[in-house]
């Protein structure tokens, strides 16, 4: 509501953030209410809260800072955590940030974990808790289908794709060694072609 | 026995292999926690997974309950630091190098070439899990009705694993 009273302020947001900084409180309660809040995938409620509510990144770095925390090793939502806090305060903004969206699911999933150490066997909870584990298997293939749709150069990756699980599933390789093999395998396929003469020439 | 170590190092490593997303992990976690460590049974890591995805924040959260059952709170503790410490430290130098990666040509390879593995190790971590999660038609109902759910419809995920639990009730209660 504050961007419409103030027409300056809305045109700064179209262009980039208005906010290039935040102070370390800030930080922390915003990943702290992103990490209470967001259930069912944190992507969505990082969005809503970075981009539309508080300015810190607009929309285009927020996908670049989207396909970087998918490439590297780490949680989408911790990876952004560190991105985002990284812009905003350096590495304090990083630590507030992480350190944030981590609470309150760790303290949930601490008090989760005593509980079913002690109830796991009760028969309701084992009943429920099948269902549960057939719904999460149906939400990971959903995530694969969205990122397949999303992030896939052309068809020859299925190939790459069907090479991984063949590997890790079928051929029982450790996870590190196929994302060597074939991580190494994909880059080549897609290594940059026009551009290697200009480096050679260079 | 004190496990810190042992959970350190397991989680530690673990992180690494977390390329596009926790389940890519699986099935190496799987191997290390309870074929390895036996920290815990495989149907328990799959119920503390599935259950995880309805507690908010990132989705792995629930390595924290093995670090509490094998170490206590200073295992808990212990796997925090050790799961998302070195990811952590990696995206920081990445995100100061990546602006000057922008006209490096290798960057858009790098980044082409690992999501259809990242994709494939998310699918290969599922497929563990099917393993131990699908059996029989009730389950595999569940799993394919939440799955053409969430393809059809922009639904909250959690509460379809929320959805799931009840019909885990009706399903599996002795009568």
């Amino acid at each position: 509501m504050s961007d419409v009273a103030n027409p300056a302020l809305g045109a700064a947001v179209s262009a980039g953030p208005v906010v290039a900084q935040a102070s370390i409180g800030q930080i922390f309660l915003e990943f702290l209410i992103i990490g209470a809040t967001s259930f069912g995938g944190v992507v969505p409620y990082l969005r809503g809260s970075l981009v539309t509510k508080r300015h810190w990144v607009n929309d285009k770095e927020f996908v670049e800072m989207l396909s970087i925390s998918q490439s590297l090793p780490g949680l989408n939502a911790t990876n952004m955590a560190v991105l985002v806090g990284e812009k905003l305060h350096g590495a304090l903004g990083s630590l507030a940030a992480i350190f944030g969206i981590c609470l309150p699911g760790a303290v949930l999933m601490y008090i989760v974990g005593i509980f079913y150490r002690i109830h796991g066997d009760h028969i309701w909870i084992t009943a429920a808790l099948k269902g549960v584990a057939a719904a999460a298997v149906g939400l990971i293939l959903s995530t694969v289908v969205g990122l397949s749709k999303k992030s896939l150069a052309g068809k020859f990756d299925f190939i790459f794709i069907a090479l991984t699980v063949i590997a890790v599933n079928r051929l029982h390789q450790s996870v590190p060694r196929t994302l060597i093999g074939v991580g190494l395998l994909a880059i080549l396929f897609h290594r940059p072609r026009n551009k290697r003469k200009e480096s050679v020439a260079q | 026995m004190n496990q810190i170590p042992a959970l350190v190092r397991v989680f530690a490593y673990l992180s690494l292999l977390t390329v596009g997303g926790g389940m890519a992990a699986f099935p190496e976690m799987k191997i290390l926690t309870v074929e390895v460590h036996k920290w815990l049974t495989f149907p328990q890591l799959i119920h503390l997974y599935s259950v995880g995805q309805m507690a908010p924040g990132p989705n792995m959260m629930m390595i924290v309950a093995i670090g509490q059952w094998a170490g206590g709170i200073l295992g808990a503790l212990a796997v925090l630091v050790a799961f998302f410490g070195p990811t952590a430290l990696l995206a920081f130098l990445v995100a100061r190098l990546w602006k000057k990666l922008e006209r490096w040509p290798w960057r858009t390879s790098i980044q082409q070439g690992l999501a259809p593995v990242s994709i494939g190790l998310l699918l290969a971590g599922c497929f563990t899990m099917a393993k131990g999660a699908i059996f029989g038609l009730e389950t595999a109902a569940i799993a394919v009705g939440v799955l053409l759910i969430l393809l059809q419809y922009k639904i909250n995920p959690a509460l379809l694993v929320l959805a799931g639990a009840v019909l885990g009730v009706l399903s599996f209660m002795p009568q």
